[in-house]
């Protein structure tokens, strides 16, 4: 008969192993995700040879070519896609925790259109300062954010259609001013805006990059920091803060972080759709809702999951491309019926 | 322990709580007994500091409330509300665990301690939920629940449990089971409790003093022979009640007289 102390330590020991090995999992899912995708494309490239050239070998037998596709385009266009995934599946979970609603996702909220009206501002009238993109975007979601919050505040709390609603009253708001902002553009841009909106992973820059993964890295990074307070947040905020949760720091600490995430992705990227959504759904259908877990499993699954849905859009049509924004939708948006409907 | 004097709460210029003392006791179970409105569910979140007094004073082991740190107060005092909403699937032994946040050392961040888990698995012991441990809380009938939202509250290990209408959707036999654990508790590990109810008999079987409340003030403080007389809850409820003894245990026994039925 072992005693309740070596239970209880056996008990701790079991959940630690566990978190680690859904992670260790998740890890080897998204590296086998990331060769697919640097192989897989209009031009397919040889799986031994670009093996041995992603792990910094030179002599792999690839062609000046197939190096410069491999690395120049391909590469930074996974990273990208992986950062944008990272950012937005672990907002989606962060939102969803803080506002009590499996339904809640950048996209669906409108905090993604928030960020595209600021990305579209920095981009029309600032245009010369690369930085001011993100910044601008990052302004943007944060300001969305709280205004769903607000509107989606009824007397007896926020349900969650309530904040569905409010979420489809912001997107809307918000279309109308990107559509005005569209109008002061001229006609060869407007083409590519389009695009943009739906979620373009084309276009990055290394330092666009560099930011969308340091945002990325420190919004994880304060949201697995809340995600103790966020299990108990997400069943009910009177009884967290009963348990001793400082529930108005924690909410603002994790809509900041949210909105920086969403910024980010969206200043690199456009918006794209549902991850948000997908993600932590999938992640905690397999592996439980406690968030120390499903934030940092939503963060490896959400890199992998945008890496792979932007090859489908590069690949299917090859050699023209979809928006990723697309292929997410479609993957997206029965879920979203799906989870409506059981409710 | 934790003491409340001159107790006033507005929402804007509306008056929920006007003037009202009370005192809790180790050992003791004290009641709230009141129409609706009256403004005791107020009062009692007042006590943990979810509500802000406008005026009055509350002091916890004689220091102010507003003294402490939330996690300080969270390992005093426990709230049992009424049924958690559950939108997410959580297990039994996950929600109980909750009631460790304020012990971790890590804030918002961490894993339990081993002692987290002996103490969770010792309440789910006592409010006879250790076999539904591994099941969602979702899947659970409303006594099952209303016990596992006890039993996080007692996973707090906090000295003073404040519960709001605990009873309230649970039939005569889950009734009983709720108070007679609070009761248990109260008795065995130096803890009070305040409960706010409706059910007056409950109340008398179950408590050492009552407090009676009407439109935000405090009507009479005391214990259950002195204060449920027919006088003080006709003024409270404005029906006539019949009070006799409890054949079995003793303690008042309240009946309501149906004037219209006579």
């Amino acid at each position: 008969m072992k005693s309740n102390q070596e239970r209880s330590t056996e008990w701790v020991h079991a959940t630690v192993k566990k978190a680690l090995s859904v992670c260790g999992l998740l890890l080897l899912i998204l590296l086998v995700v990331l060769v697919i995708a640097s192989v897989v494309g209009s031009q397919r490239l040889p799986l031994a040879s670009s093996l041995c050239s992603l792990t910094g070998r030179s002599n792999c037998g690839l062609s000046s070519d197939q190096a410069a596709i491999l690395f120049d385009i391909r590469l930074p266009r996974i990273l990208l896609a992986g950062a944008v995934g990272i950012c937005l599946a672990t907002a989606g979970a962060g939102y969803q925790a803080l506002l009590r609603n499996p339904l809640a996702e950048p996209y669906l909220l409108g905090v993604s259109n928030g960020a595209a009206v600021g990305t579209m501002i920095a981009l029309v009238f600032l245009g010369t300062h690369e930085w001011s993109r993100p910044i601008l975007a990052f302004a943007g979601a944060l300001a969305a954010t709280f205004v769903v919050y607000r509107l989606a505040r009824g007397r007896a709390g926020a349900t969650p259609e309530r904040l569905i609603l409010a979420g489809v009253i912001v997107t809307t708001f918000l279309s109308s001013g990107i559509v005005f902002i569209t109008t002061l553009m001229d006609a060869t841009r407007i083409r590519s805006f389009t695009f943009w909106l739906l979620g373009d992973l084309s276009g990055t820059t290394s330092s666009l990059l560099l930011v969308t993964f340091v945002a990325a890295g420190i919004g994880v990074a304060v949201l697995v920091l809340n995600a103790r307070s966020l299990n108990l947040m997400m069943l009910g905020e009177r009884d967290a803060f009963d348990l001793g949760v400082e529930v108005g720091r924690v909410r603002i600490t994790v809509f900041v972080a949210a909105s920086l995430l969403v910024g980010a992705s969206v200043a690199s990227s456009g918006s794209v759709g549902y991850v948000g959504l997908v993600v932590p759904h999938l992640v905690r259908l397999s592996f439980g809702s406690d968030n120390r877990v499903v934030i940092a499993a939503s963060a490896l699954a959400g890199a992998a999951f945008v890496i792979l849905a932007d090859t489908v859009a590069r690949t299917i049509i090859a050699p023209r491309e979809l928006p990723v924004g697309a292929i997410t939708a479609l993957i997206g948006a029965p879920l979203f019926v799906y989870l409506l409907k059981r409710r | 322990m934790l003491e409340a004097h001159d107790i006033t709460v507005k929402y804007g210029p509306q008056i929920a709580v006007s003037a009202v003392s009370l005192n809790l006791e180790p050992c003791q179970v004290t009641a709230i007994i009141g129409p609706n409105g009256a403004g005791k569910s107020t009062m009692l979140r007042t006590l943990n500091g979810g509500m802000e007094a406008a005026s009055g004073e509350i002091l916890l082991d004689g220091r102010p409330l507003n003294f402490y740190s939330r996690l300080a107060i969270a390992k005093r005092i426990a709230v049992v509300a009424q049924e958690a909403d559950l939108r997410f699937p959580v297990t039994v032994f996950e929600f109980v665990l909750g009631g460790r946040y304020a012990w971790a050392s890590t804030g918002g961040w961490g894993w339990e301690t081993s002692h987290d888990i002996e103490v969770a698995h010792e309440v789910l012991r006592e409010t006879q939920l250790e076999e539904l441990s591994g099941r969602l809380m979702n899947e659970l009938s409303g006594g099952e629940r209303q016990r596992a939202v006890l039993a996080r509250a007692l996973a707090t290990e906090a000295g003073i449990l404040l519960l709001d209408e605990p009873t309230a959707n649970l039939d005569l036999a889950h009734q009983a089971a709720i108070l007679a654990l609070v009761r248990k508790r109260c008795d065995h590990r130096e803890t009070s409790a305040l409960v706010v109810t409706h059910d007056i008999n409950l109340a008398a079987e179950f408590s050492d003093q009552i407090l009676l409340m009407k439109d935000g003030k405090s009507v009479a403080f005391g214990g259950p022979d002195d204060v449920l007389t027919p006088d003080l809850l006709k003024e409270l409820f404005a029906v006539r009640v019949l009070v006799d003894a409890h054949p079995i245990t003793g303690v008042p026994r309240i009946t309501p007289v149906h004037e219209s039925l006579r």
